[in-house]
């Protein structure tokens, strides 16, 4: 697979934790998920789509840990790569 | 006691969204049962709802909580946001421990669950959202609700089938008067018109298969047979008195002055009562509230469409007010029954009746059956002057409540 942008994560985060006030919009790579208005549960239903879409499985500490976009992103990069 | 007064009032129903569309529509008798449209349902043994058309999700509920609450919990958002613009009030002023929401819930988020079960057993498990784990369950409404206007007080949700409206409300009541909160929103919501939730329904055996939206629900009449199912509700804020006028309550719609719930024995046994005890709940609802049967001015009934049923009903009421004794009502047969909305959408109904000094209508009655000789207000209403309502509702398995709203003063 190709690396795994912003572009791709927000595609997902709409759909798993939907959107308000357009939120996701310009520079939010280092945002805390907290602040973009996605709670904990957001994130676990968030992990698990990427966790389908790309066939990889990210390790439980890890997925609770990523606190911002860019986090996640380097994290599922590092996955892909290693896979 | 410290008297529990209702000071806002938002309905979700399906003949009509927004407290006076709803009322307009049931004053002229206008029904909101149709063709069931949700979902194809050609293969259940259910061809007509009442479908709330009036309601997107999209309009009135934000995404981040669309994706995380099913329909049932969305149209109570709804109904908050009616409710508390209604009484003037915002939940920000008030300490958040002041304030409480309890509701009443049949069969939690049915549609939701339906979805994610799909899921699982066309996908798997883990395409089952994280969301399941909040959606469905009974107390989702609550605490969402409680989460979004910050009321941190006492909360909770009672799950008596149909009777919950009453019991939540009549516990709203004990709350306020406790001073465990001064002021709770409270009523209940449901929707549950997807295959699974009718399948579920259509097990109590009491469900209507005609076609015709008007005679799958016929309550106390000769050609009852079952009910027909709907979705919406209503959602009240609640007040203590003293609370009320403290922060200068724009209307105060009536009180809450006396509530009981029993429970019916097992079944199979007979007694004068026909093993029913919803007359017991009536008379300890009537002491609850220092009033006797003759202060009464108008019955909501609990309107099974059972013949058996409303028969028990008839019974009752006879030997609490003596034959044709009091007015009685059942608005409900212009939305079918609401399950855990509905006896809370009867209690707005009520509120809006001694409000404006007239009963509405039970529609689809042409003929009362032998045994249900009431003075049941049809297809027209009926102006009077209202002091005090009686509320019945029953619950699948034996749940009875009854409840007691008086005028403001």
């Amino acid at each position: 697979m190709n690396t795994f942008t912003l572009d791709d994560l927000v595609v997902i985060m709409r759909a798993g934790g939907g959107e308000d006030r357009e939120e996701l919009q310009g520079d939010i790579l280092d945002m805390p998920f907290g602040e973009l208005g996605y709670d904990s549960l957001a994130l676990l239903e968030i992990t698990t789509r990427i966790e389908n879409k790309y066939g990889i499985s990210m390790p439980e500490d890890v997925a609770t840990s990523v606190r911002t976009p860019r986090e996640a992103i380097d994290h599922v990069n590092a996955l892909v790569r290693a896979a | 006691m410290t008297a529990a007064v209702v000071t806002g009032i938002g309905v979700v129903a399906p003949n009509g969204v927004g407290t006076e569309n709803y009322w307009r529509s049931v004053l002229a008798g206008r029904s909101g049962v149709r063709p069931l449209t949700r979902f194809d349902a050609g293969g259940y043994p259910v061809r007509v709802a009442g479908e709330v058309t009036e309601f997107d999700a999209a309009e009135h509920v934000p995404s981040r909580l669309r994706v995380q609450t099913d329909r049932w919990t969305q149209l109570a958002f709804h109904a908050a946001d009616m409710a508390l613009t209604d009484a003037g009030a915002d939940p920000s002023e008030f300490p958040e421990y002041d304030m409480a929401v309890l509701t009443s819930s049949s069969s939690g988020g049915t549609e939701f669950g339906q979805h994610e079960i799909e899921r699982l057993w066309s996908q798997g498990s883990r395409y089952v959202t994280a969301y399941q784990s909040i959606a469905w369950f009974y107390a989702a409404t609550t605490g969402q609700l409680s989460i979004r206007h910050g009321m941190r007080g006492p909360c909770g949700v009672v799950c008596t089938e149909q009777a919950g409206g009453l019991d939540a409300t009549g516990r709203t009541r004990r709350l306020l008067a406790d001073g465990g909160a001064r002021f709770v929103l409270t009523g209940g919501t449901d929707a549950s018109l997807c295959p699974y939730g009718v399948t579920a329904q259509s097990a109590n055996g009491l469900l209507s298969d005609s076609d015709d939206p008007d005679r799958g629900f016929q309550p106390f009449a000769a050609t009852a047979g079952g009910y027909v199912p709907g979705e919406g509700g209503a959602i009240l804020v609640a007040e203590s008195a003293e609370a009320a006028e403290a922060r200068g309550a724009e209307r105060v719609y009536g009180r809450i002055t006396g509530y009981a719930a029993t429970f019916d024995p097992r079944p199979g046994g007979r007694d004068a009562d026909g093993g029913s005890r919803l007359r017991k709940a009536a008379e300890q609802a009537l002491a609850d509230a220092g009033l006797e049967p003759a202060e009464i001015d108008v019955v909501f009934a609990d309107a099974s469409g059972d013949p058996e049923r409303d028969r028990l009903e008839s019974m009752a009421l006879d030997r609490l007010f003596g034959p044709r004794g009091v007015p009685v009502t059942a608005p409900k047969t212009m939305t079918g029954r609401l399950y855990g909305g509905g006896a809370a959408l009867d209690v707005a109904t009520a509120l809006l009746s001694i409000r404006d000094g007239v009963i509405p209508p039970t529609i689809n009655v042409p003929a009362l059956a032998p045994g249900c000789d009431l003075d049941l207000v049809r297809d027209e209403p009926r102006p009077a002057s209202l002091r005090n309502a009686l509320i019945l509702a029953r619950g699948h398995g034996g749940f009875n409540a009854a409840l007691v709203i008086s005028r403001a003063h």
